[in-house]
């Protein structure tokens, strides 16, 4: 089979690349419509940015969104972490492969799912939806993913390492913070940035455990949107599409160079 | 003893949070489901639940979600096998995934000023002497909003599984005389077919429970599982209703796993 691409694959290819940025492309180009609607572009304004700036009640939403996502990424890595060492310390297969179907229960399960059990839940514990119904949510889903990224990190480390350590006169706290941690860094971070982006771009869980009062942009987007056409989430979805390439381009490089030092390890 | 004690304690926030989080929703929701509207035990749910009405909406569910992993599949695979022989394939796999961080409700929203009464898909309708169509609110754009939006996930473990294959088999099928369509028949797609059946898993299950997309797009026209759960839960506060159709929802999310086959460990 020939690695040169005809001139048809390549085509699709690029029609491909190009249904996938189109809407996005195309909410960024109308951001900057002064006729206010989303099919004549009368001309050219940030009229629209100007206003997103000057809309306290969404600014708020977003630092919302932002406090959430960090706060909620930074519990489940710690919890994760934890998880996945802990997995990684049974002896008996058996017991790993339960904990591990039931780590992976919220990965496969719908978002309606545990949306409304979460709802369930909270008003069962008592707990008012609000801040800390949406934070305790986005911890919760967002777990599973952290142990799964950090886990193949610890398999792949050899346990001789632990053995030399100890061997070595290291306490446990020290095989852990000199010998784990470190070795298993790069699926840390790649656990925190999946879990940031998670909750992030959260909609269905979170529009059932929010209640009134408390809102994150996705749920926000969602009731403008079916108010219909606002060119303010137009200008919103441009300054968001730039922090995620950011983010991405910040992952990229995070992953590259976990390829780079390739035994992990301290650096 | 003291050894294991000390390890056991260090688990328990994960623990935790698979009795509270994944457990303890799941008994919540089948427990909910045995309680009528005015909040007497009574297995009337799932006596509605097999009422053709109930029955039909499953039905349809079922149908459109099967369309959108069909036609997901259909534009994915060849993406795929595409891009694993250009160069830079990590890179441009990178760029393929990049749209789906992007805000999903944003996408959507983005979709109802292309797909408008005087939005571009229709200007181009007229453009090529067709006319304008109505598009918004129909089938049609339900289920190419629903692929667009799952195809980056469809085409990841696709690619991951034609990036695995080794090349030597694909050499040997050619020096025995296969043409390229009986190499891709008898020896990629077979060898690739786990990559396929998770792309399935990954869409057809969330496709059952899209919500957002049925009110924003289809104009309340599809109703899926998800709609019927978001609409028992928020709107007529059915909660033991919602809980019977999650009950069902999780059953079939069962049998499609099992169908499809347990994913790799790990993954």
């Amino acid at each position: 089979m020939s690695n040169k691409l005809s001139p048809v694959s390549k085509a699709f290819l690029v029609l491909i690349f190009l249904i996938l940025y189109a809407p996005i492309f195309f909410l960024v180009f109308y951001s900057f419509n002064s006729g206010g609607t989303m099919y004549d572009f009368k001309g050219f304004t940030m009229e629209w940015y100007k206003e997103l700036f000057k809309d306290t009640r969404l600014l708020i939403i977003v630092l919302n969104t932002l406090v959430i996502a960090l706060l909620s990424a930074l519990i489940a890595t710690i919890i994760g972490v934890i998880g996945a060492i802990g997995i990684r310390s049974f002896t008996s297969s058996k017991a790993r492969n339960t904990v591990l179907s039931l780590n992976n229960v919220l990965i496969v399960s719908p978002d309606v799912i545990i949306g409304a059990s979460f709802l369930i839940l909270f008003t069962m514990a008592g707990i008012k939806l609000g801040f800390y119904s949406v934070l305790l949510s986005h911890i919760a889903f967002s777990i599973p993913i952290v142990v799964l990224l950090v886990l193949p990190k610890l398999q792949e480390m050899s346990p001789t390492l632990i053995d030399a350590a100890r061997d070595l006169g290291a306490s446990r706290w020290d095989v852990l913070t000199k010998v784990v941690l470190p070795y298993i860094l790069p699926g840390i971070f790649a656990g925190f940035f999946m879990a940031l982006t998670y909750s992030l771009d959260d909609f269905a869980v979170t529009f059932f455990v929010t209640g009134n009062g408390f809102s994150t942009l996705s749920v926000e987007i969602y009731s403008l949107a079916r108010r219909g056409i606002s060119l303010n989430i137009n200008a919103l979805s441009t300054l968001l599409f730039v922090v995620t390439l950011l983010l991405v381009i910040v992952y990229y490089f995070i992953t590259q160079r976990v390829k780079q030092t390739g035994m992990g390890g301290k650096r | 003893m003291r050894n294991k004690l000390s390890k056991n304690i260090f688990f328990i926030p994960y623990v935790l949070w698979i009795a509270l989080f994944v457990i303890a929703p799941i008994l919540l929701i089948l427990y909910y489901s045995f309680f009528d509207i005015e909040g007497n035990l009574s297995f009337v749910n799932y006596q509605k639940f097999f009422t053709p009405v109930y029955l039909k909406m499953t039905l349809s569910s079922f149908w459109y979600a099967f369309l959108i992993t069909a036609i997901s599949l259909l534009v994915a695979y060849p993406t795929a096998l595409l891009l694993t022989k250009t160069k830079h394939k990590q890179l441009w796999l990178l760029l393929i995934i990049v749209p789906s961080w992007i805000n999903l409700l944003l996408k959507a929203y983005a979709f109802i000023g292309i797909f408008g009464t005087y939005g571009v898909a229709n200007g181009f309708l007229e453009a090529i002497g067709i006319g304008s169509q109505q598009i918004l609110f129909t089938d049609f754009s339900f289920i190419f909003v629903s692929v667009y939006i799952f195809i980056p996930f469809m085409i990841l473990p696709i690619f991951n599984a034609l990036d695995e294959l080794n090349p030597t088999l694909l050499d040997a099928a050619n020096d025995l005389g296969a043409s390229r369509w009986m190499t891709f028949r008898r020896v990629i797609f077979p060898l690739t077919l786990d990559g396929v059946k998770t792309g399935c898993q990954v869409v057809f299950i969330p496709a059952l429970s899209l919500f957002m997309l049925t009110r924003l797009i289809a104009g309340n026209r599809v109703i899926t599982l998800g709609t019927a759960i978001e609409q028992h839960f928020l709107v007529t506060q059915d909660w033991g209703m919602g809980s019977t159709i999650a009950v069902f929802l999780i059953i079939i999310m069962f049998l499609i796993m099992f169908v499809t086959g347990n994913r790799k460990q790990g993954v």
